[in-house]
């Protein structure tokens, strides 16, 4: 058994709902609603479920771009829900997301070379601009890309291209923990192939951490070493990535499984 | 003789210091009540063919074709503007990928339905009547209310099947329907297949499936011709195409799918620069 990097323990994310002349809060949306887990070090957790199952939020709760509601979440041992906003700015450079749709989630006017070094230039001032662009061009080879390409714009690349870019620009400031929030499903199913290799090349060389996140079963059971299901906010199943396939527990799994397309 | 028939068709593109041929001559038929699929990664011209069958394709200097496309017997290329517009929606039907930008997210999905039964069938006295039908051929329950939802108000999948009511509601002969379910999750996309080959077997229409993944295209398609770099490099019978594939890029094509309780190692890739040297 190995430890665990992240470990989230009874995850809540409510979303209040207004309405009416005063704008009171009338209900709440529980798009997380009691959630635990935990990702052990140097593995792949896989999570799926429908789209509204609550799956984006809960990566999306862990670095902090989703509010949390109660619960708590610990990384490498340190709670990391009551940290004020700088206390928290050093664990940003541990924790990195690469996400979906790779023509939303570049900037279209900056260069594959300003994308790469702007979390270079956060969380690494005293780097000289040389350095920068040394390390970018590490990172662009390693990802598959040339460095000849680091001087264009995103608009030059195809799809697979570009979640590259985006794995780039994740891997920049030597995370351990990757949140990848559907990072495939966005791609015709052979760039598909090239880009699961890349990861799973990466984590081996590089010790990552991954939280996959994805719709896909296939998929999932490729990459994974853990899977959990996620339905209405609430996990309904987590076992191994064998487990799972050979002997699906809750209904909703066996549903999903049914949905995979055999040939 | 099939109900449509494409000889020779070329398609090139226009830029502003290059030319981009996007489909290099290609030939294929599609018969009464047929479902072909036409599989190919993003870029080998299976999205400019399909919508080169109702003439959709910007037009010249842009874009250039050439070819015979037939529809019985008929070439689309000799038809005026006026014959084009009583061809499209009425006699080929196109639902696309993204459900969420093909409807406009100003009208009411009711309107824009009622919108394609009013331009075909000019006599037809209960439009709304005839709307509501065509949602509840497309599983959506509470019709009567759905009718006047605007598309935001609806999920993806939800959506899409207002996409497919559009389509059939002027009944036409031919769907061609463009990566339908690449936007979707995979439950949903098992639903909207399920749910266009329910409605092929009450009406017995012709399909053309446009698609990257050859896992849709199992048990669905009768046959399937594949495409790469706006060629065809292989055509044959759906099941014949998956279990015993001819061409390589096909075989690289079905062997990169994940598939279920086979955990390979590494997923298999596709060699292009073999591809094309050979």
């Amino acid at each position: 058994m190995n430890a665990s990097l992240l470990e989230v323990r009874d995850l809540k994310v409510h979303y209040p709902v207004r309405s009416g002349f005063l704008r009171r809060v009338n209900d709440h949306v529980r798009a997380v609603d009691g959630v635990s887990f935990s990702c052990r070090k140097g593995k792949t957790t896989g999570l799926v479920g429908e789209s509204g199952s609550g799956k984006t939020t809960i990566g999306r709760a862990i670095i902090r771009l989703a509010p949390i509601t109660s619960g708590s979440i610990h990384f490498d041992d340190q709670e990391i829900t009551g940290l004020s906003k700088g206390g928290f700015f050093p664990l940003r450079k541990r924790m990195q997301m690469v996400f979906q749709d790779p023509f939303n989630s570049l900037n279209p006017r900056m260069s594959v070379f300003q994308i790469i070094a702007e979390p270079l230039e956060i969380h690494f001032p005293q780097m000289s601009k040389a350095d920068r662009r040394k390390r970018a061009a590490e990172l662009i080879d390693r990802v598959g890309l040339s460095a000849t390409q680091l001087d264009r714009y995103p608009h030059e690349f195809s799809g697979g291209q570009r979640q590259r870019i985006g794995i780039a620009r994740a891997l920049a400031v030597e995370p351990e923990f990757i949140i990848c929030d559907e990072p495939v499903s966005a791609l015709d199913v052979s760039i598909q192939a090239q880009i699961v290799n890349l990861l799973q090349d990466l984590q081996q060389e590089l010790g990552l951490t991954y939280l996959f996140i994805a719709h896909d079963l296939a998929v999932v059971e490729h990459i994974s070493d853990d899977v959990l299901v996620m339905t209405g906010g609430k996990i309904v199943e987590q076992a191994s990535a064998e487990a799972i396939y050979a002997d699906p527990q809750s209904d909703y799994t066996k549903k999903l499984l049914e949905a995979v397309p055999k040939f | 003789m099939s109900l449509l028939e494409v000889n020779n068709l070329k398609i090139r593109f226009h830029g502003r210091d290059e030319t981009v041929e996007a489909v290099k001559g290609i030939d294929f038929t599609l018969n009464e009540g047929e479902t072909l699929a036409v599989v190919g990664e993003s870029g080998s011209g299976k999205s400019v063919t399909a919508l080169s069958l109702t003439r959709l394709l910007p037009p010249a200097p842009t874009c250039q074709s050439s070819g015979e496309i037939r529809l019985d017997g008929r070439d689309i290329n000799s038809l005026s503007a006026r014959e084009l517009r009583k061809l499209r929606g009425k006699e080929i039907a196109y639902i696309f990928q993204e459900p969420s930008s093909s409807l406009n997210p100003v009208f009411t999905v009711g309107y824009q339905i009622a919108e394609a039964i009013k331009l075909h069938i000019p006599g037809e006295k209960d439009v709304t009547g005839r709307v509501i039908d065509a949602l509840k051929a497309v599983g959506i329950r509470d019709a009567e209310k759905r009718y006047k939802a605007y598309p935001h108000e609806m999920s993806g999948g939800m959506q899409q099947r207002v996409m497919i009511a559009m389509a059939l509601a002027c009944e036409p002969r031919i769907l061609v329907a463009d990566e339908p379910t690449t936007a979707l999750d995979v439950t949903i996309q098992k639903q909207i297949m399920d749910l266009l080959a329910e409605i092929r077997q009450q009406r017995k229409m012709s399909i053309v499936l446009i698609t990257h993944n050859f896992g849709i295209v199992s048990g669905f398609a009768d046959r399937v011709v594949v495409m790469f770099r706006g060629e065809i490099v292989e055509q044959g019978q759906t099941e014949d195409v998956l279990r015993n594939p001819q061409h390589p890029y096909t075989k690289a094509l079905i062997a990169c799918i994940p598939r279920l309780g086979s955990k390979q190692e590494r997923l298999t890739t596709i060699d292009y620069e073999s591809l094309v040297s050979s």
